[in-house]
């Protein structure tokens, strides 16, 4: 009884985590799979969204600035509304370019966010991070406490699948992936091809920001390395692929799997003794670099295709 | 005035020189092949922890075993091409950046798993800079370092301005439509930009790591700065990548000078953002970069 306990309450940690990263992983959706923009630097998004919420919402504390003790709902929008200008900004950028130089500037944007985060120690306490986040429901009983966390993240990502999966079926949907499938004649049919962009944009890194507050209020905990900027940005690109780019849906079920097989590899690995338990940390990165160009090479369009809208009578 | 040529000037223009190699290979690899590889900062990290291992066994000097370090990086250069960025050929630029920054963290994960992650040198120990005039000075890594740099930036320029392959891959950078047309062999060429640029990539991350240590971070970190000067200088450009190498790695380390007042003018910490900073400027005000290069 108490293994399936243990057991119940692990499923329950990876569907918060995998939910967690199912919000990054449609806020990719949004900038890569509906409009094509590559975004290098997700983790800066989230790094973002975590502090702000974590130090609007903490209590007053001599380590950093703040805590200004707001309810959480309200720290979150803040995250997202931080995110979503600093989206803002480096699109404004690199809109007028091809995909490449957002991606790099947005691999900056991260970089020097971290570096911001670890350097300014009176506004963020520095490396040593901003603890004692509050959590949502955490004053409940033992197994209750957890699975009213998993409940709102669930719910979040509930309430984003049916906005985006409204925003995909909508006109502003439609030109997105007219964009993406051409952009010159999108531009010829009198569309503000840089402006859509930039909403994409924007709109994607505010669901990042969300998902960076989550992960702050989930773990009560964050540090400038809590995202480490290749890693988890690599893993939400690869759950968006294996699940399926341009496809809402798909980016739930990858990064439920893809967080799944990480979590539970990383079991495993470290049951193995001293050395080698590091060593193959390495392979299982490796494994999901080869998988990611194996799902590239022979099925682009992952576990779940995008879905063509009917175009209806074009005649 | 003495510490600003020693500690800053000097130590800018290594830095720049680095920064110039490994930007010669992403402004023709972004040129030719038309994509931001985000795997070249650990193709340099390779080069160096391939010269390590040849130290260990060997004994001799890095820049000796440098020729060696670039045959062994093209040949494993051009084996990648072939597995992870030949299929995407006709593809969208985006698929191909998310290969090659999958490609990034498999080749990180496989330095890591076979060297391990801590920090090593090649030279132990520190250094004795050589004094000039009772006051330079100057380490002899350091001259050695600017030195060959020079000598391979010159070996760039001769490629591309005499040799008939050097000849294509310009052709190419400029028109890839037309140069398919005049009958260039379009996959020799991509060959010889490999080669090309595992040759810069080898030497780059061999004189950072003669300069500092051996670590597999250190190619992801002047990844941002390799970038931003082959975008200073204007992509497809090689000049153009070697001032903006220069320029940058300058300019990085004359912000912590003491310009104003006694304290430097910015923290050490951030000197990482002075690249980024420069980078956006050019993307805001001149996307063409210094030498006019490709706009995409």
């Amino acid at each position: 009884m108490d293994q399936l306990y243990g057991y119940s309450l692990y499923g329950l940690s990876l569907l918060t985590f995998g939910g967690i990263y199912a919000m990054l992983a449609l806020g990719l959706n949004i900038q890569l799979g509906f409009t094509g923009l590559f975004n290098a630097g997700i983790a800066g998004f989230f790094v973002v969204g975590a502090y702000v919420s974590a130090i609007l919402s903490t209590a007053p504390s001599e380590r950093h600035i703040g805590g200004f003790d707001w309810p959480i709902p309200f720290s979150l929008v803040a995250a997202m509304v931080v995110s979503a200008l600093i989206g803002w900004a480096v699109a404004r950028i690199c809109m007028r370019l091809r995909a490449d130089y957002l991606a790099i500037a947005t691999l900056g944007i991260a970089e020097i966010l971290r570096l911001i985060f670890k350097n300014e120690t009176d506004l963020t306490n520095g490396a040593r991070g901003v603890s004692y986040i509050p959590k949502p429901y955490e004053s409940l009983a033992q197994p209750w406490n957890h699975v009213m966390m998993t409940v709102v993240v669930l719910a979040i990502v509930a309430v984003l699948y049916f906005m985006l999966e409204r925003a995909r079926k909508s006109p502003w949907g439609r030109v997105m992936a007219a964009i993406r499938e051409n952009e010159d004649s999108a531009r010829a049919a009198g569309k503000n091809v840089d402006r859509l962009r930039v909403q994409a944009f924007v709109v994607g890194s505010a669901m990042m920001g969300l998902g960076g507050g989550m992960m702050a209020h989930h773990l009560k905990f964050i540090d400038p390395n809590a995202a480490d900027p290749t890693t988890a940005t690599f893993l939400v690109f690869v759950m968006l692929i294996v699940g399926g780019s341009g496809n809402n849906k798909g980016a739930i079920v990858g990064a439920l799997l893809m967080w799944t097989i990480w979590s539970a590899t990383e079991i495993f690995t470290s049951m193995l003794p001293g050395d080698l338990a590091i060593r193959s940390a390495y392979i299982r990165v490796f494994l999901i670099g080869l998988m990611l160009q194996i799902m590239l090479q022979k099925f682009p369009q992952g576990l779940f295709p995008e879905k063509r809208l009917e175009t209806g009578s074009s005649g | 005035m003495i510490d600003f040529i020693n500690f800053h000037l000097i130590p800018g223009l290594v830095l720049g020189s680095i920064y110039a190699l490994g930007a010669i290979g992403v402004t023709l690899t972004f040129g030719i092949l038309r994509f931001a590889n985000f795997a070249h900062g650990e193709i340099m990290t390779l080069g160096a922890y391939l010269t390590l291992t040849m130290m260990w066994l060997t004994g001799w000097h890095p820049l000796i075993l440098l020729p060696v370090t670039m045959v062994i990086l093209s040949l494993i250069v051009i084996g990648m091409d072939q597995a992870f960025f030949k299929p995407f050929r006709n593809s969208p630029a985006v698929t191909v950046v998310i290969a090659s920054f999958g490609l990034m963290l498999m080749i990180r994960s496989v330095t890591q798993f076979s060297w391990g992650a801590q920090l090593q040198a090649f030279v132990p120990g520190i250094q004795r800079p050589n004094v000039f005039f009772d006051a330079l000075r100057i380490s002899p890594k350091h001259i050695l370092i600017v030195i060959s740099a020079m000598v391979l930036m010159l070996v760039v320029h001769w490629v591309l301005a005499h040799t008939r392959i050097g000849k294509a891959m310009r052709a190419m950078s400029d028109s890839p439509e037309l140069a398919r047309l005049t009958g260039i062999n379009t996959e020799l060429v991509i060959k010889a930009t490999w080669i090309l640029g595992a040759c810069m990539a080898a030497a780059a991350g061999v004189f950072l790591a003669y300069d500092s240590h051996v670590s597999t971070m250190m190619g992801f970190q002047i990844l941002l700065p390799t970038f931003a000067a082959a975008i200073v200088g204007g992509i497809g450009r090689p000049y153009g990548a070697m001032a903006g190498g220069l320029l940058i790695g300058v300019t990085e380390e004359l912000s912590s000078y003491a310009w104003l007042g006694d304290g430097p003018l910015l923290e050490p910490g951030y000197k990482a953002g002075v690249s980024f900073a420069i980078m956006i400027g050019v993307l805001i005000w001149r996307p063409s970069g210094l030498f006019r290069g490709r706009v995409f």
